[in-house]
């Protein structure tokens, strides 16, 4: 393998790796307020949905007089992608104000009501895709401002010539969509807000003990809500780069396939920080990334088969939980509701 | 804690509202999308129960779901939630097509139990993993079995590709079993009384699945375990105290629980398909979440909704046969919103009904 070939690795890697932060990010706002999240996957799906159909709207040409049954588009430029990010998080918020109301107002099962989350998006975004394009539960092609494309950093073609360094700037770290740099930035945001802001340390705290926070005076039940609704936020960003900022460029049923439960894995496995949180996300992205690369990895003595790379992140997780490398401690109360002493 | 229902309203009464809110919204969403609900529903009834041929189908996916069904219900007595039920019945399907392609010279009633022993063992053994890593490193069971249905898929289509595959051919999927290991199917069985019934994929397997409804109810109304079990599930501190031991008690319903969803299996893999390939469970593992907590985690209960599930499934199909604009993925929906009304927002039906009966009952003392 040549310094390209990794490279190319390495930028596949990053664009795996993307939607997983995005979505584990969210996750860890959520589980770090004591919300149980496993509908993850069900909210990036909802918001990748919204985000390519409202965009795919908002490009299409402006028809002033549209003759019976025809939809006239908005017919905006660059735009269109930002309306489509916007449907995105607003369909993806929607789903975690669901999620909030049932787990946190009528003191639900939290799993539970991820589990219907899950299926409910599955479900409805296909019927209504159906419904509005007739495309099989797809959304129309995304072209042009509809969609993302690769920013080119500053002086990259300069600093390509660097060896080693610069082609890893030119061809990973340049190039990529918008919010691929947005997910990046996010570790650090997550991490100052949740470790250096009051609103951080009341999050917190509303996921290690509630009721210490409730005796000094604040909201238990504000402050779940706002994480649920960060989380909302996030997995809206993370649907969205599914649907506009790659190369499937549309809507396709079930395109999340199973990415919502590894940046779960991932969240365990970062044992619910932020900077170890990115550490994972590259890894099951490069993981993901070789899976799909090459077929059967020859080690030499034995093949290693594709399907197991495609399971690693999952097995790694069963086995980081097992506490067997370093335990990963859950925060303390995680999954139950807060009820109010009387 | 104090009881503010009556037995009745709270077996009947508010799962009956929150199954009419979850098919009331569901018809909402055909409305939304241009269609008459109403028709909708009649296809549906007329699709699965209007004839001898869709029956035949919706008790057979009925039965699938008895199984996953009573696997989510026994977990839910001792306060676990079996996520992994997917994945324990896809390996199972491996060990029912082994004893099948082994012993497919012989005869079904000698294959039939031994692929009932292997597909309850190879479910089991898949749930026993997560059983075990909870009750002994306390790994959250939730997330561990749903990262083994993702293990169980990449491991059925290795062992698919590796293992089964016929030489020469593209498809990952095991040769078609032989004579001896074809249950009969229930139209088939018909045919031995003199009835006449139209082809469908229903089999024996009904029958095991009533067996194995009567099985968990005496199992946890009338043993001594299932006393401990849900025991254990109301109060794990307590259990404890009584001395119970939990990790007895988690690793046996694990076990029994991943057995149950294992034997789905029979029902698919030896009555339908005859041979092992990636359809053998198509989501049922997760259908058994939404008809455990309709059928509130009772055999009655899970009977009655896993026939429902089967309704909907086969009567869905009819739908997006004759309305194309509605299709199959309606059923996902209902299904999500039957978990969301019964499940998660349970209590929002349930305060007010509770405050409801309060009021009435202060107005009569």
């Amino acid at each position: 393998m040549d310094l390209a070939e990794l490279f190319q690795l390495f930028d596949s890697t990053m664009r795996n790796a993307t939607p997983l932060l995005l979505a584990c990010l969210a996750g860890l706002f959520s589980e770090r307020a004591g919300i149980f999240d496993i509908g993850l996957e069900g909210k990036m799906l909802a918001a990748a949905f919204a985000s390519a159909g409202v965009a795919a709207w908002a490009a299409a040409p402006y028809v002033a007089d549209p003759f019976p049954g025809q939809i006239s588009g908005l017919g905006l430029g660059w735009t269109a992608a930002w309306l489509g990010v916007m449907a995105g998080i607003a369909a993806s918020m929607a789903m975690a104000l669901l999620h909030g109301f049932a787990s946190i107002t009528l003191r639900g099962n939290q799993l539970i009501s991820g589990v219907a989350i899950n299926f409910l998006a599955a479900g409805v975004t296909v019927l209504v895709g159906e419904a509005l394009f007739s495309m099989g539960g797809q959304t129309p092609q995304l072209t042009g401002g509809a969609r993302f494309i690769g920013l080119t950093l500053p002086l990259a073609d300069t600093i390509g010539a660097i060896p080693v360094i610069g082609p890893f700037y030119r061809d990973v770290l340049s190039g990529q969509v918008i919010l691929v740099y947005i997910a990046l930035l996010m570790v650090p945001l997550t991490a100052w807000i949740l470790f250096s802001t009051r609103f951080g340390l009341r999050l917190r705290a509303v996921g290690e003990n509630p009721g210490a926070v409730d005796t000094a005076g604040i909201s238990v039940t504000r402050q779940r809500y706002a994480a649920v609704l960060i989380c909302g936020v996030l997995c809206g960003l993370a649907g969205a780069y599914l649907s506009m900022g790659t190369s499937a460029a549309g809507f396709v049923k079930d395109m999340t396939a199973g990415r919502g439960f590894i940046a779960l894995a991932a969240l365990i496995f970062a044992k619910w920080k932020p900077y170890p949180a990115l550490w994972a996300c590259l890894l099951f992205g490069l993981l993901e990334a070789i899976g799909s690369k090459y077929q059967n990895v020859d080690v030499g003595a034995f093949v290693i088969p594709v399907q197991f790379m495609q399971a690693l992140p999952y097995i790694l997780t069963v086995v980081i939980l097992a506490g067997f490398i370093g335990k990963a401690t859950p925060p303390k109360a995680g999954g139950q509701p807060y009820v109010k002493e009387r | 804690m104090k009881k503010t229902l009556p037995a009745w309203a709270d077996v009947v009464l508010i799962p009956a509202i929150n199954v009419f809110l979850a098919f009331f919204v569901a018809g909402l969403v055909v409305i939304f999308i241009g269609e008459d609900p109403i028709r909708a529903m009649q296809i549906m009834i007329n699709g699965s129960l209007g004839s001898s041929y869709g029956f035949g189908y919706t008790l057979y996916y009925a039965t699938s779901f008895v199984f996953t069904g009573l696997a989510v219900a026994v977990a839910f007595h001792a306060s676990i939630f079996n996520i992994g039920g997917e994945g324990q019945a896809g390996v199972a399907g491996i060990g029912v097509a082994i004893v099948c392609l082994s012993l497919d010279q012989t005869h079904w009633l000698l294959t039939l139990p031994l692929a009932v022993i292997a597909a309850a063992m190879f479910g089991a053994a898949w749930a026993a993993i997560p059983a075990y890593l909870q009750a002994k490193r306390g790994s959250h069971i939730v997330i561990t079995t749903i990262m083994f249905n993702y293990i169980a898929a990449a491991l059925l289509v290795y062992v698919l590709n590796q293992v089964f595959k016929v030489p020469g051919s593209m498809s990952p999927e095991s040769r078609r079993f032989g004579e001896g290991a074809q249950i009969p199917r229930l139209d088939q069985m018909a045919d031995w009384i003199g009835i006449e019934l139209s082809r469908s994929p229903a089999n024996i397997s009904v029958f095991l699945a009533l067996l194995a409804a009567f099985g968990v109810w005496v199992l946890i109304w009338r043993t001594r375990l299932g006393y401990e079990i849900r025991a254990f599930g109301f109060s794990d501190k307590a259990a404890v105290y009584a001395g119970i031991s939990p990790v007895r008690i988690i690793m046996i319903t694990m076990l029994i629980s991943g057995a149950l969803a294992g034997l789905m299996a029979i029902n698919t893999v030896m009555g339908d398909l005859r041979r092992l390939n990636l359809d053998s469970v198509l989501g049922a593992g997760f259908v058994g979440i939404a008809v455990a907590l309709m059928g509130r985690s009772h055999p009655v209960g899970v009977i009655l909704a896993a026939l429902l599930f089967g309704v909907l499934y086969q009567g869905g199909a009819e739908l997006a046969f004759e309305i194309p604009a509605i299709p199959s993925q309606m059923i996902l929906t209902i299904q999500a919103l039957v978990i969301l009304f019964t499940g998660s927002l349970e209590n929002m039906v349930r305060f007010p009904v509770e405050r409801l009966f309060l009021r009435f009952n202060r107005g009569r003392a």
